[in-house]
Parts: C-alpha cells; sequence; structure tokens
C-alpha cells in the first residue's frame, strides 16, 4: 500500500464517514417511535388509535335494548332483516344520551324511494314500485307501517 | 373522464414531478457510465469530458430528491425512511441507495480526484474561499506521487464500484414501477433495464451537449475525438434501449392480453403526441437516423457538431417523454380497462408546471457552481499534468 | 428497591394480569378483544345488492369520508349478452345518491359494491416504503395517519382502486373495516347499515360464523384472482364480466 502518511488522508475520509455512521445510528435509536415492530414491521401505536374512533352509528343491538316492542314488530315483518339505523341514520349519541339527543325521524318520502323505486339491475325478486304509479304521490307510510309493510292475505297491516 | 373508472382512479397521483424524477436520476446515471467509460474502460478519447461528467453527476443528483420531496404529503416524515425501511418495498431502498450512491462513490471519487487542486487551492487561496478548500482537504496536504498514485488506484476501485451503483441508483426506479402487477402498462421485467438503457442515453446525450456548450462558452476548440466517440457510444446505446422498447411493444401486441385493448386506445389517443409523435418520432427515429448518418459518412467537423447537437437535443426531450409516457400514461387508464382520465398539471402549484421548470433549471446552476470551485478543465487549472496518474 | 415479602405477594397477580395482556396481544383500546381470536373477511351477495347506496352513506358518516373520494363503492353493471369483456359500468357518486333508471334492452343488470378487499398478501402493504400501511394481527389491512409519508404507492400497487390521497390529511386512506367497530364487538358500518344482508362481515377465525357454511354451498368469487393478491372480501354470483 505505501508508508502511513500517503494514505493519512483516505484514513481521514474514512474517519468522517465512520462519524456519520455512528451519528446516524443514534439518532435513529433515539428518533424510531418505541411502538415500532410490538406487532408487526409498523407502529403498534397506530392500532390503539386506529381502534380508539368515536362511534356514529350504534348498531342495532343497542337500539333494541331500549326499544324493544318496535323490534318484536320488526322481527315478524319483511323488513326484520332491516337494522335501525340503516332508515333512522348513525344514532350513537342518541344511544349514548337518550334523554337530551333526540333523533330526526327520517323523511318518509326520500327515504323508502331510495330503496324501492324500480330500477333494471334491481334483483327481480326485489319488491319495487314506480312511486307515481303506485300510490300517486301519497306518502309510503300513509299505507305501510315501516317497521313492519307488509300486509297479510286480508289486507291488514 | 371518459368511460368508466374506479371512483377514487380519476385524479392521478403521480404528476410532473414524478415524471422530472426518474429524468434526473437519469441523467446522473448516464454522465457517470460515461465518466466510467474512460476511467475503467480505458477509452481514452472522452477523457476531456471525464470531470465534467462527474461534476454534472453531482449537480443533477443534488437536485434529484427534491421533486419527491414537493411531491410527499408529508416530507417532514421522509426521514422515516432512514429510520424504518420496510424490506419489501423498492422505494424504502432509495434513501439509501442515494445515500451510498452520493457520498460513497460520486462524492469520494470527485474529491479523490480532485485532491490535488484542492490542497493547491487550499494554500493559495483567501477569505472563504480558502476556508471551503481548506475544508475539503479534510486537514491532509500530502499530494505527493506516492499519495496520488493511491488516490488513483482507491479512485479506480471506487469508480469500479460505481457502475453497479449507478445500475442500481436508476434501474431501482425502474422496478418500482416494473414490479407494479396492478397496473399493465408498467408491470414488466424488462422496465429496469429500458430505464437504464434510456438513462444512459439521456445522461450521454447531456455530457455531449454540455462538454459543446461549454467548450463555445470558454471558446475553446472541440476535441473532436472525444465528440465523435461520445456520439458513437451515444449511438451503441440509443439502438439497445430502441430494441428493448420496440421488443416490449411487439410482445404486446402479439400476447393482447385483456389490458391491449384499453392500453393501445390510450396510446392512440391520449398519448398520441407525447408517444408516437415525440417520444418515437422526434425523439427516437430521428436521432438514431442523425447519429446512424454519421457513422455511414463521413461528414466535415463543423457539420459533425450540429448533427449531434440536433441528436442530443432531439434525444433528451425524447427520454423525458418517455418517463412522461410511463409515469402518466400508466394512470390515464382505469384499471378496469373501461375507461380514461386526463391529467390536469397545475401552474403555479406545489406540483405543477412552475416548481418542475424550476428543478430543471437548477441542476445547471448548482453546475455552475461547482465548475467555479472545483474547475474540470486542465488547460485553465494551473496545476497543469493529468488527474491521475497512468498505468 | 428492596421488595419486602407483602409488596412481591401484591406486584406478582398485578404482574401477571399484565403479562397476559402481552400475550393477548390486544390493541389497548379494545381491552377485552383479542386479536389472535379474529380473522376478518367479508362477504358480498350480489344476489341481494338493490344499488340503494345505503352502506357508501354509512361509510361516509361513520368514518368522515371526504367528498369526493370514497372508501366503499357501489357500481352497477350492464353487460348485453355475451360480450361479457364489454360491460358498460357506471357509478355516480360511487353510487351514494343511489342510481338513476338504467337501460331497459336487453342483457343483465346488477350492482356490485366495492370495498378493500383486506388481502392476505396485499401489494399495497408490500410496497409501502415505511410501515405505514400494514396487516394487523388480526387480519385488517390499514393506514397509520400519523406515519405515512403521501408517497402514494400503495395507491398505485392495488389493483382494485379501493384507495384514494386524502385531501385533508395528506395521507393514503382507505376502508378500515371499521375497526374501531369490529374491535368492540360491532358489526361495520356498511354492513348495519346494508338493508338486505347483501354485505356480511366475516370473522373466518370464528367455526360458528355463518361465512363457513355460506362458503360450502355456494359459488364465491374474489376479484382479480390471477393476481393472487389473498383477497379476503367475497363475492356471491360474481359475474365474469366484472372487472
Amino acid at each position: 500500500m505505501g508508508e502511513f502518511k500517503d494514505i493519512a488522508h483516505l484514513i481521514r475520509l474514512a474517519g468522517v464517514f465512520l462519524l456519520g455512521l455512528i451519528f446516524f445510528l443514534v439518532f435513529r435509536s433515539v428518533t424510531i417511535p418505541k411502538s415500532f415492530g410490538r406487532y408487526g414491521p409498523f407502529r403498534g401505536a397506530a392500532l390503539v388509535e386506529l381502534s380508539s374512533r368515536p362511534l356514529s352509528f350504534a348498531g342495532h343491538a343497542a337500539c333494541e335494548n331500549c326499544h324493544p316492542d318496535v323490534a318484536a314488530l320488526k322481527a315478524n315483518g319483511v323488513h326484520k332483516s332491516l337494522n335501525c339505523e340503516s332508515c333512522h341514520g348513525p344514532l350513537a349519541k342518541h344511544a349514548d344520551d337518550p334523554g337530551n339527543v333526540k333523533p330526526v325521524l327520517p323523511d318518509v318520502a326520500q327515504l323508502c324511494i331510495r330503496c324501492h323505486s324500480e330500477n333494471i339491475a334491481k334483483p327481480a325478486g326485489f319488491p319495487q314500485v314506480n312511486a307515481k304509479e303506485h300510490s300517486g304521490g301519497q306518502a309510503c307510510n300513509t299505507c305501510h307501517q315501516p317497521h313492519s309493510p307488509g300486509f297479510d292475505a286480508g289486507g291488514k297491516r | 373522464m371518459e368511460g368508466f373508472m374506479y371512483p377514487n382512479e380519476v385524479e392521478l397521483q403521480w404528476g410532473i414531478l414524478i415524471v422530472l424524477y426518474p429524468f434526473l436520476t437519469g441523467l446522473v446515471a448516464g454522465a457517470f457510465i460515461l465518466a466510467s467509460l474512460e476511467r475503467v474502460f480505458r477509452v481514452e478519447e472522452v477523457k476531456p469530458t471525464y470531470r465534467l461528467s462527474l461534476l454534472t453527476a453531482l449537480a443533477f443528483l443534488i437536485v434529484a430528491p427534491l421533486p419527491l420531496q414537493l411531491h410527499l404529503g408529508h416530507p417532514e416524515r421522509s426521514l422515516e425512511m432512514y429510520l424504518t425501511p420496510h424490506r419489501s418495498s423498492a422505494m424504502a431502498m432509495f434513501g439509501f441507495v442515494y445515500l451510498w450512491y452520493l457520498m460513497a462513490v460520486l462524492v469520494v471519487e470527485i474529491w479523490l480526484d480532485y485532491r490535488r487542486d484542492i490542497v493547491r487551492l487550499a494554500e493559495s487561496s483567501r477569505g472563504v474561499k480558502g476556508l471551503l478548500y481548506r475544508a475539503l482537504t479534510l486537514g491532509s496536504y500530502n499530494i505527493s506521487p506516492a499519495a496520488l498514485r493511491i488516490d488513483d488506484r482507491v479512485g479506480w476501485i471506487i469508480t469500479l464500484i460505481g457502475i453497479p451503483s449507478a445500475f442500481l441508483l436508476h434501474g431501482y426506479v425502474g422496478f418500482i414501477f416494473g414490479s407494479v402487477k396492478a397496473n399493465p402498462w408498467w408491470s414488466t421485467p424488462l422496465m429496469p433495464v429500458v430505464f437504464l438503457f434510456s438513462a444512459m442515453v439521456s445522461g450521454i446525450a447531456l455530457v455531449l451537449l454540455m462538454y459543446m456548450v461549454t467548450s463555445a462558452m470558454r471558446r475553446v476548440a472541440v476535441d473532436m475525438r472525444c465528440l465523435d466517440t461520445i456520439a458513437k457510444y451515444l449511438f451503441y446505446t440509443f439502438v439497445i434501449d430502441f430494441a428493448l422498447e420496440m421488443l416490449d411493444l411487439i410482445h404486446r401486441i402479439y400476447e393482447s392480453d385483456e389490458s391491449f385493448r384499453s392500453l393501445d386506445f390510450m396510446v392512440h389517443t391520449r398519448l398520441f403526441y407525447s408517444q408516437i409523435l415525440i417520444q418515437i418520432f422526434l425523439g427516437t427515429l430521428a436521432p438514431l437516423a442523425l447519429l446512424s448518418l454519421t457513422q455511414m459518412i463521413t461528414f466535415p467537423a463543423a457539420a459533425r457538431r450540429r448533427i449531434y447537437a440536433i441528436a442530443s437535443v432531439l434525444t433528451l426531450v425524447g427520454i423525458f417523454a418517455m418517463r412522461w409516457n410511463v409515469v402518466i400514461g400508466g394512470q390515464l387508464f382505469s384499471k378496469s380497462f373501461l375507461g380514461y382520465t386526463t391529467y390536469k398539471v397545475g401552474f403555479v402549484t406545489r406540483e405543477g408546471l412552475l416548481p418542475a421548470v424550476a428543478l430543471m433549471i437548477l441542476p445547471f446552476a448548482i453546475l455552475y457552481v461547482l465548475i467555479k470551485i472545483l474547475p474540470p478543465w486542465q488547460e485553465e487549472s494551473p496545476f497543469v499534468a493529468e488527474a491521475h496518474g497512468d498505468d | 428497591m428492596i421488595l419486602n415479602r407483602r409488596q412481591i405477594l401484591l406486584l406478582l397477580p398485578a404482574a401477571a394480569v399484565a403479562w397476559d395482556s402481552v400475550l393477548a396481544d390486544n390493541p389497548e383500546g379494545s381491552p377485552n378483544y383479542k386479536m389472535s381470536e379474529h380473522w376478518w373477511g367479508m362477504l358480498i351477495d350480489i344476489t341481494k345488492c338493490i344499488g340503494c347506496g345505503s352502506c357508501v352513506r354509512a361509510c361516509e358518516m361513520e368514518n368522515d369520508v371526504p367528498e369526493g373520494y370514497f372508501r366503499t363503492w357501489v357500481e352497477r353493471y350492464h353487460v348485453s349478452d355475451w360480450h361479457i369483456e364489454n360491460p358498460e359500468v357506471d357509478s355516480p357518486n360511487g353510487g351514494m345518491d343511489g342510481f338513476p333508471p338504467g337501460k331497459a334492452e336487453g342483457g343483465k343488470n346488477f350492482f356490485v359494491p366495492k370495498m378493500c378487499n383486506h388481502c392476505v398478501d396485499s401489494p399495497c402493504s408490500q410496497v409501502c416504503p415505511v410501515g405505514a400501511t400494514f396487516h394487523t394481527p388480526d387480519g385488517v389491512v390499514l393506514v397509520d395517519y400519523d406515519y405515512c409519508l403521501g408517497c402514494r404507492y400503495c395507491i398505485q400497487a392495488c389493483p382494485y382502486g379501493c384507495r384514494f390521497f386524502h385531501p385533508k390529511k395528506h395521507t393514503a386512506d382507505k376502508c378500515t373495516l371499521c375497526y374501531h367497530r369490529i374491535t368492540k364487538g360491532l358489526t361495520t358500518a356498511c354492513c348495519e347499515a346494508c338493508p338486505t344482508g347483501a354485505r356480511q362481515l366475516a370473522d373466518l377465525k370464528n367455526p360458528n360464523d355463518p361465512i363457513h357454511a355460506f362458503l360450502k354451498t355456494h359459488s364465491v368469487q374474489v376479484l382479480k384472482p390471477h393476481l393472487a393478491t389473498g383477497s379476503k372480501l367475497f363475492y356471491n354470483s360474481l359475474d365474469g364480466s366484472v372487472r
């Protein structure tokens, strides 16, 4: 290779690089989030953050807790698989504080049409109507009880 | 929007800045390969451009991360790539490959090659400049023939390592696109290779132009032997690049898989100007024709210079268009193959045309400063003789 | 600090509880939930979807999805005769306000709800450079909004188009399978709102989950199977024309 004095500058260069590497390693150990790698190659604390979002929909179990009568009515009709908040909107705030937070009743004219207006792409067996032809513009709940909208053979709700 | 696109696809995610990034790193890789031609493969003819190639590479490499920073939603978090790089992601290697190439290859090679000049300048300069040169010496003023011989040897090894490093620096960008199975316009094993060869073409063309421009600015005669050699390598590399792109095209047309009809429509409509006119005709066939002419017929020097200059400019435009067609083209069609969207590039927005143009000009400004600090031309340097020993 | 016997007797059970919590791998926001006991997927029944858009609206309300972007959406297909490679598809505002009446002439028409497939071998988490998008141990693919750089590589890599760039957070965003709900024993907002049961959350690790019986008795598909993403979004009666 040569005498030491001829490679001294290369040693200095290597020294600079080594210093840089050490600085990087120290910086890295200080800055990496503590929870990183706890459950996998990601920041473990993210799981806590993501599972702690506030709820907007309470879920039908919460509704049925306080409104078993409506739940029973619904359970016997054709809307039995329809969850409460599907029509009534997100009600977690109401479920948490029923006395003070009152839900707004949905506008029937808009609501029923969303599912039941006829459309070629809907499954054939699904009840669909042309609203004007069907009821001449009357609100759907004039004849149908929303929680159990079907009629028996005698035309009774 | 035309036809059907998944609702989240209508807006493009990667815009002109992401077109610019591979263009810039491509120029770096290409310029470096040209420099290595002389250093490792002993192509003596291109020696006059050796230092210029290195400084050009450095100037463009310094600017290269800037379009990415402007593009990121959270540039302040970009250090995370160094802290927790996700090993399965090609993009994660960017930080390390960049740093390796910048520090361990380019900066070291330039330092070793310029050491004698730096030491002499450190001893003879005053003020801020003197301070700068003294810092650059790292405190060592040994420029004895023995030390310089060692520098030369080490520099040779660095250049040798630098060649695959340059391939990695730009090849990984090609892999970033080529490995996305969701996008049939990008997904091909040819992508890294095509990117690499088009990078070499663009880098060689750039150095050719820079050499002619700087010689004209210095009112110095161009070394025609050097220029002819550079043009020859440009031609060969371009032929390979063209062959690769044609291979991709022919393969696509022949296999005609489910994406083909959609992509074909896109090329003929949305990408007509940028791909067919600019990339293929203006940017590839025209320069290839011009260069092959010079290989077959002997023109007088002045004519050759003009042809080379035109061919180089067209080449650079064509390679930029190629990046555009890959990046933007890959997002203009829907992954449902049922629709197309348009790219609306802003002007004074963060990812708009103005920052893109500014970022394209910036490397030249940096190069100007680098040339002032580290003059590449032996004739002007008061410290004559070879920059490195010959053996 | 030297512990006397009494202190040790008090500390040991506390340590045992803490250790149990560590072993159970619960995200501490939901104390009764053990990630290792669940493996989440979803079942979408094309024969039941009526294109009402309730799911899209519910998701938007539950998750503050910005306007013009969609964590879930509904597409309507019109397939004329045997041209299954050229369906006509539309998704006006992601189906959020339902669909206008369609063409009545010939062919087949149906709705296809789409969302994140929570793939086992997701290309999105593969390409994330920093680990900001990841798999939870219970099979949900999530985005860490405080870590994401906003490079958008994951958005490019997703074959299903379910990711978007959040205009306010400046990070990637997508369906979280309502992780904040399912870890509390609730179902996702879209499933809660679906009037016909076309969408059903499925816990593949639960032997009592109805999906197991369903998978045995129905023809079930995933989107883009040739890409081998390990999609856990199962479709009943998915037509071959669906892209």
